[in-house]
Formats: structure tokens, C-alpha cells, sequence
């Protein structure tokens, strides 16, 4: 298996109360897929996301991607946060170059490699343009292509759009599928929004909160295109409020 | 260009009113013209010493010395507290010292700098750079530990290591606040220049002060006092500038 979580436990001690944020998770991901981490706050999807993104260790249990035990963070997994963490002094084309520069790419293959992936999220003519001089959207669209400039072989997403406005979110969802398409990339993608997790993911991981676990893994048999109108698309939909509500916590694995 | 009119405006009546209480001063005290000379007798000084050469010459000086007390502070403050910033457990042990020296008048240094190096540029150099280094390093520590956790996730995840960290990140995310300890820090080097050239030398605008008062000529001795305001003014207008271009270049935070 590419990404395997195995009974993975993490704890914090927060004013005095021991706070179980993942108890005993274990989770595989395959190369390619598109996974969403989805539940409500407390639920430990971003703790889980964090661990195999390296940047904070489980207590106990192991985090492996490609058979390595995960300890730090690396250029070849990035993570896109939900403030987006775009260096405010550089220019927009400056902050897609950033992860080049580590990998000593050649000025001139930066400035073009840079270039294809403002191209591929939308931003071509952004290039000289400071990161408070675009909106919120735009500034995840750089914060992306920064990401897969470095050409990853996975992208964490960590709440991306949570701080965009309905309309803009939708779109970035729209390119964002379109993107893990023809990119190929693996996704991991971190929300609390059922619709959005319903609308991108190949299969959706539900998390619950207190002590954070996952409650079930959902595939979602809806293809590449997708209608958020479409009966099947609502059908999904439906199917994880269901899970939301049941009482029973049984570990399923849902085939719908 | 409206704004910078009546700001002249403002500039040309407050120092007028300054020149005016002066000159109101001088008709109704009883003191000796010598002692207590009138705004036009302190200007006639400052042509006096602009004609010989001496006001420039001293200016000089005074401005060799502040550049490199100033300078050479600030390099190592700014140094040290990039360093010191990035190592809270190391810091913890150097603050309780920081704190006990920085109160310290740099004033009070001044008979022990003078015994060790002796009179001349030194004890005004070591005085300006006294001046600036605790304004400037604790700001940088501060600076430096108050930098968002996103821009050093961001770099971590984007393999960017030291010494590149500092210099690409570190530094520009740190550098409003660090400007702002270093703008601090001019205003009052500027002032204990003065104090330092006014014991531990015999050249430079300090000293003119204390060989006025020797030759007892109150004008030149006014009139130095002012040309100090001035240069300390247009020293600060110069900061601004460069601060502003700084920030200009890196997307001008604000």
C-alpha cells in the first residue's frame, strides 16, 4: 500500500485535560486516489493529515508513505494550508519559484516552470503582483501552483477553501478536480463541508470527534464529471448525513 | 503634494513661534548679551563657522563617528538577534542580562571608556554603539519570535534550510518590527553622540559645544545645538526613505 496509517494514536494535554485527538486509526491510500478526511472539529483530521504530512508525530502506531516511516516534512509531499502561507515580500511568480530554488532548479527553468503552473490554476499576467494585491482565492490559486511547481507526489490540503467565499469555493473545486485529473497527483484533501468531500473525493474518509476516529470509508462511484444537481451526486450526498446522525459505531466500509 | 504643503506649513509657523519665544527671552532677561545671545546673533555664529570651515569640518566628524558606532550596532544587534530569536532556550539565559545593562545610561559608561581607550573617536563611537545595540537586538528577538509558524511550515515543507532560511525568510518576515527597533535606535544614537563627543573628544559637534562654553561664546554654542537638531531630523527623514524603499521592494507590507 502507498500511504498506510496503522493504529495510530495521538494525544494533548490541554489545560490539564488529556484530549484524545486519533485513537487507534488506521487508514490505507493508494497511489492517485483522492481521499477527503472528513468530520467535525475535534474529529483529529487535521491531526491525521498533520502526522502524514510530517509535521507533527503520532504517539504511538506508524505513518508510512512508500514503505518509509514519516519523521519530518518533505519537498516531495506538499501541504497547501487554508491561510495559504504565501511569502507576502515576494511577487507571485517569486513564491511559485520557492520550492524550486531549494531543488537548484536553473533560473531560467524556474521562471518557465513557474509560469506553466500559474498558467494551469488561471493566474498567467499575475506574475509581478504582490500577494495582498489578489483576493482570497487567488492567493490559494498561487499557493498551489507553488505547490505542484515542485512536481509532489502527493498534496495535502488542509481545509483549502475554508476561508473563501461559496461561489469562489466551488470554482477552486471545480480546477482542483480538473487538476488532481490531469496531474495525477495523490490527494488528501481535509474538510468539514459533506458536499465538498461528496464532490472530489474517490473515497471519503468520516471522522468523529472525542476520541477522534474514523467511523467509516465511503467510495464515491461518481466518476470524473460531477453534477452537484445529479440524483446519484445527492444520493452520496445523503448517505454521509445518514452517517452523521447514526448512533451505531460500527466500523463500515461503505460500497454504494 | 497638498498633505506635504501643510505639513510645511505647520513646520514653518511651529519653528517660527520657537524662534519667537526665543527672541522674547532674550529682550526681557537681564543676562549679558554674551551669555544669552539673541536667534540673530546665534545665526551670524553659524555663518561665522560655515565661512572658516569649522562647522563642516566638525559636522564630518561627528558624522564619521556616528556612521560607524550606528552601523556596526546595528549589524551585530540585528546578527545576534536573528540568532538569539531563532534559540528561546539560549535567550532565556542571556535576557536576565540584557535587561540589568540596558537601563544603564550609556552616559554612565563614559569614565570607564575613557580609561580604557582614552580621548579621541573611540569612547564616542563605543558610546553611539551602547545606544543603539539594546534597541535594536531586543527588537529583533522579538521580531524574530513573533514571525507567523506558517512561513516556517511552509519552508520546512518546501525544503529551505539555514543559512537560506534566514536570509529568505526569517529576515524579511521579521523585518518591519526590526526597522521599526532600528529606527528607534537612530534618534537616540544621535543624542548620546553628543554626549559622548562632549567628554571623550576634543573634535566633532559635542566638542564645539564644550569649546564654546570654554571660550564662553553662547552664540556658536546655540547655534550648534540647533545645526545638532537639524542633521537629527534630516538623519531621520534619510531612515524613512530607505525603510520605505525596503518595503517598497518586497511588496510594501502596508
Amino acid at each position: 500500500m502507498y500511504i498506510e496509517v496503522k493504529d495510530a494514536c495521538k494525544n494533548f494535554v490541554q489545560e490539564g485535560k488529556e484530549f484524545i485527538a486519533l485513537d487507534h486509526v488506521s487508514l490505507d491510500i493508494e497511489k492517485g486516489e483522492f481521499i477527503c478526511l472528513l468530520g467535525p472539529s475535534g474529529c483529529g483530521k487535521s491531526t491525521l493529515l498533520n502526522a502524514l504530512a510530517g509535521f507533527e508525530r503520532v504517539n504511538s502506531g506508524s505513518v508510512k508513505i512508500d514503505g518509509k516511516e514519516v519523521t519530518e516534512p518533505s519537498i516531495n509531499n506538499i501541504t497547501i494550508f487554508q491561510n495559504y502561507g504565501l511569502l507576502p515580500w515576494r511577487n507571485v511568480l517569486k513564491n511559485v519559484e520557492l520550492g524550486l530554488e531549494s531543488k537548484k532548479v536553473p533560473k531560467e527553468e524556474r521562471e518557465q516552470t513557474a509560469k506553466k503552473y500559474l498558467e494551469l490554476v488561471g493566474l498567467s499576467g499575475y506574475e509581478k503582483r504582490y500577494p495582498r494585491q489578489l483576493s482570497g482565492g487567488q492567493q490559494q490559486r498561487v499557493a498551489i501552483a507553488r505547490g505542484l511547481a515542485v512536481d509532489p507526489d502527493i498534496v495535502f490540503m488542509d481545509e483549502p477553501f475554508g476561508a473563501l467565499d461559496a461561489i469562489t469555493r466551488m470554482k477552486l473545486q471545480e480546477d482542483i478536480l480538473r487538476i488532481s485529473r490531469e496531474e495525477k497527483k495523490t490527494i488528501i484533501f481535509v474538510t468539514h463541508d459533506i458536499e465538498e468531500a461528496v464532490f472530489l473525493a474517490d473515497r471519503i474518509v468520516v471522522m468523529m470527534a472525542d476520541p477522534g476516529r474514523i467511523k467509516s470509508i465511503v467510495k464515491v462511484p461518481l466518476g470524473s464529471h460531477r453534477d452537484r444537481t445529479n440524483d446519484d451526486f445527492l444520493y452520496v450526498r445523503d448517505k454521509i448525513f445518514e452517517l452523521f446522525n447514526m448512533k451505531v459505531d460500527d466500523y463500515i466500509e461503505y460500497n454504494i | 503634494m497638498m498633505k506635504k504643503i501643510l505639513s510645511l506649513k505647520n513646520a514653518v509657523i511651529s519653528i517660527a513661534i520657537l524662534i519667537l519665544i526665543w527672541q522674547l527671552l532674550f529682550w526681557v532677561s537681564s543676562y549679558d548679551k554674551a551669555l544669552f545671545p539673541s536667534p540673530k546673533m546665534a545665526f551670524d555664529a553659524l555663518l561665522e563657522m560655515t565661512d572658516s570651515g569649522v562647522l563642516f569640518e566638525n559636522i564630518g566628524t561627528s558624522m564619521g563617528r556616528f556612521a560607524v558606532g550606528y552601523f556596526s550596532s546595528v549589524i551585530v544587534a540585528v546578527t545576534l538577534g536573528l540568532i538569539l530569536g531563532r534559540l528561546p532556550n539560549v535567550f532565556k539565559y542571556i535576557n536576565p542580562a540584557v535587561q540589568l545593562l540596558r537601563p544603564i545610561s550609556p552616559t554612565a559608561w563614559m569614565p570607564f571608556i575613557v580609561l580604557l581607550f582614552g580621548i579621541g573617536d573611540i569612547p564616542a563611537v563605543v558610546i553611539i554603539f551602547i545606544a543603539a545595540f539594546f534597541p535594536v537586538l531586543l527588537s529583533t528577538v522579538a521580531a524574530v519570535s513573533n514571525i507567523d509558524p506558517i512561513y516556517l511550515k511552509v519552508s520546512k515543507n518546501f525544503g529551505i534550510k539555514q543559512p537560506a532560511l534566514t536570509w529568505k525568510v526569517i529576515f524579511p518576515a521579521a523585518f518591519p518590527q526590526i526597522a521599526n527597533g532600528i529606527h528607534l535606535a537612530l534618534g537616540t544614537a544621535w543624542i548620546f553622540l553628543v554626549a559622548g563627543e562632549m567628554v571623550g573628544a576634543q573634535s566633532g559637534l559635542g566638542y564645539q559645544i564644550i569649546d564654546a562654553r570654554n571660550n564662553i561664546r553662547a552664540d556658536i554654542l546655540l547655534a550648534t545645538i540647533l545645526v545638532i537638531g537639524v542633521i537629527g531630523i534630516i538623519l531621520d527623514g534619510l531612515l524613512k526613505l530607505a525603510e520605505k524603499a525596503i518595503l517598497k521592494s518586497w511588496g510594501g507590507a502596508n
